[in-house]
């Protein structure tokens, strides 16, 4: 039989292993993206929306965060919780929480510049009127957020989507551990490695499906904005 | 036409008003009185300081010299003063979305923002298309949908920055019976335009404005009989102000 064949008998047939692995996946990397989108959010739009003198500086780093290489992420991290660093104590090292914080590390920036630019857009064309009907700060807050909702959401997906395909940061925090720390990415470099193709391919072609539909969905919301909100 | 009685804020004074951008001046010595009564609209040619001069009054830009002053009893009242951009900007929203918002933001209860946002969209008739996306509207709806908003503070002060510029004669025309009825009603219009058969049709007062000068003010029909100002005279008569 060939690999992609027994690719898809492994994915058809519900194999314990490999769905185990998916489930694990899709947890850590949804509860990063829920985590990021918690400090994200508020931080992207207190960036947007206040005026201070280094303002352009951070805008810049929080940019330039957005690309930061997963492996430095997982290396901080794991600095931070190791038995030696600041956060040992907490004996998170080698586990699934630890992989939830090296990847809300990495997602964090993507949803907090992506919010800044949305919010702020947005603020550029309401600025006036809303000076003109003396909207307060906090009903401008969440007016903002709110006819943002539509553009946020595809900013949480690309959030979710680069945790979804990232391996760097959570091999080097979770270690790879089968049955406990082992995600989808990480089985396919080490299957790879190991010649067992079928289930490479078929951890594979879910990864592919989950970012194929994040991408649908992601289109589903932009149209649903341009029919309810115009 | 017959007006009722003086709203409570007016009238507002302009006291040497000058407005400048950097080194620009935008609005030069600008000493007006806009009183209760029938609309008044600023004239002029394009870059002259109309829109300045109602964007100041409405305290949205600061003067560099000079005072603004409402003298009226009610004079605190800002919230009785609404504005209307030439080109309002949708919130994304529905037309009904964009009337509760306004709503909220004026302090009326929940209770009472349904039936006070029907009340408005049927007196700018766009109960039709209360649940369509704002920004889907035409452009005459739009500007409809601004006054709404705008008459959701129930302002006794109404500013218009050139609200048919970008219309059609259909859609120029409901705005202009909205402004009539509005007036009628006792609210103070402040209107700018630089259509001279606009400000015919509306007008009680006229104020003419060029490079942010007052060239003259007086009642409309006294104006348009007879102005006062060589100035005056060229911009009635069709020259180009420079």
């Amino acid at each position: 039989m060939s690999d992609s064949y027994l690719a898809l008998h492994l994915l058809l047939t519900g194999d314990p292993v490999l769905w185990d692995i998916v489930r694990l996946s899709i947890l850590v990397s949804l509860s990063a993206t829920l985590l990021a989108l918690l400090f994200g959010l508020p931080l992207g739009a207190l960036i947007a929306l206040s005026r201070f003198p280094a303002r352009e500086p951070v805008i810049i780093v929080l940019n330039a965060l957005m690309g930061l290489p997963p492996v430095v992420v997982g290396l901080c991290v794991y600095l931070a919780l190791s038995r030696s660093g600041p956060l040992g104590s907490w004996g998170l090292l080698f586990t699934p929480p630890a992989m939830v914080i090296a990847q809300t590390v990495l997602v964090t920036p993507i949803i907090a510049a992506l919010t800044r630019q949305t919010i702020e857009d947005l603020w550029t064309e309401y600025r006036e009127e809303f000076a003109a009907m003396s909207v307060g700060v906090c009903r401008r807050v969440v007016a903002l957020i709110w006819d943002a909702r539509f553009s946020l959401v595809t900013a949480m997906l690309a959030g979710f989507g680069r945790a979804a395909a990232e391996v760097g940061a959570i091999i080097i925090v979770g270690g790879n551990i089968q049955g406990f720390t082992r995600t989808m990415t990480t089985s396919i470099a080490l299957e790879t490695s190991k010649g067992n193709l079928p289930l490479a391919m078929g951890l594979g072609l879910v990864l592919v499906s989950i970012v194929v539909l994040i991408n649908a969905f992601a289109w589903g919301m932009r149209r649903a904005g341009e029919r309810f909100a115009g | 036409m017959s007006f009722p009685a003086a709203a409570s804020q007016l009238p507002v004074v302009f006291e040497d008003v000058q407005v400048r951008a950097g080194a620009v001046v935008i609005l030069d010595r600008i000493s007006l009185r806009i009183t209760a009564g029938p609309p008044t609209v600023l004239i002029g040619p394009n870059g002259s300081g109309k829109s300045t001069v109602l964007r100041t009054a409405m305290g949205l830009v600061s003067p560099s010299r000079g005072h603004i002053r409402w003298v009226g009893a009610g004079a605190t009242d800002a919230i009785r003063r609404a504005l209307v951009f030439q080109r309002p900007v949708m919130l994304r929203r529905s037309t009904a979305g964009n009337l509760h918002f306004a709503l909220a933001t004026a302090g009326i209860r929940r209770q009472h923002r349904r039936s006070r946002a029907i009340e408005l969209l049927r007196l700018v008739g766009l109960e039709a298309v209360a649940d369509r996306p704002a920004r889907r509207l035409s452009g005459g709806e739009q500007q409809r949908l601004a006054l709404a908003r705008a008459l959701a503070r129930d302002p006794e002060v109404l500013f218009l920055d050139e609200p048919t510029a970008s219309l059609d004669p259909e859609g120029t025309k409901a705005i202009e019976e909205i402004v009539r009825a509005l007036a009628l009603r006792g609210i103070k219009i402040i209107m700018a335009t630089h259509d001279l058969s606009e400000a015919r049709r509306l007008a009680g007062e006229i104020v003419l404005l060029h490079r942010g000068l007052v060239v003259e003010m007086g009642r409309a029909d006294t104006f348009f009989a007879g102005p006062s100002t060589p100035d005056a005279r060229r911009f009635l008569a069709g020259d180009l102000l420079v």
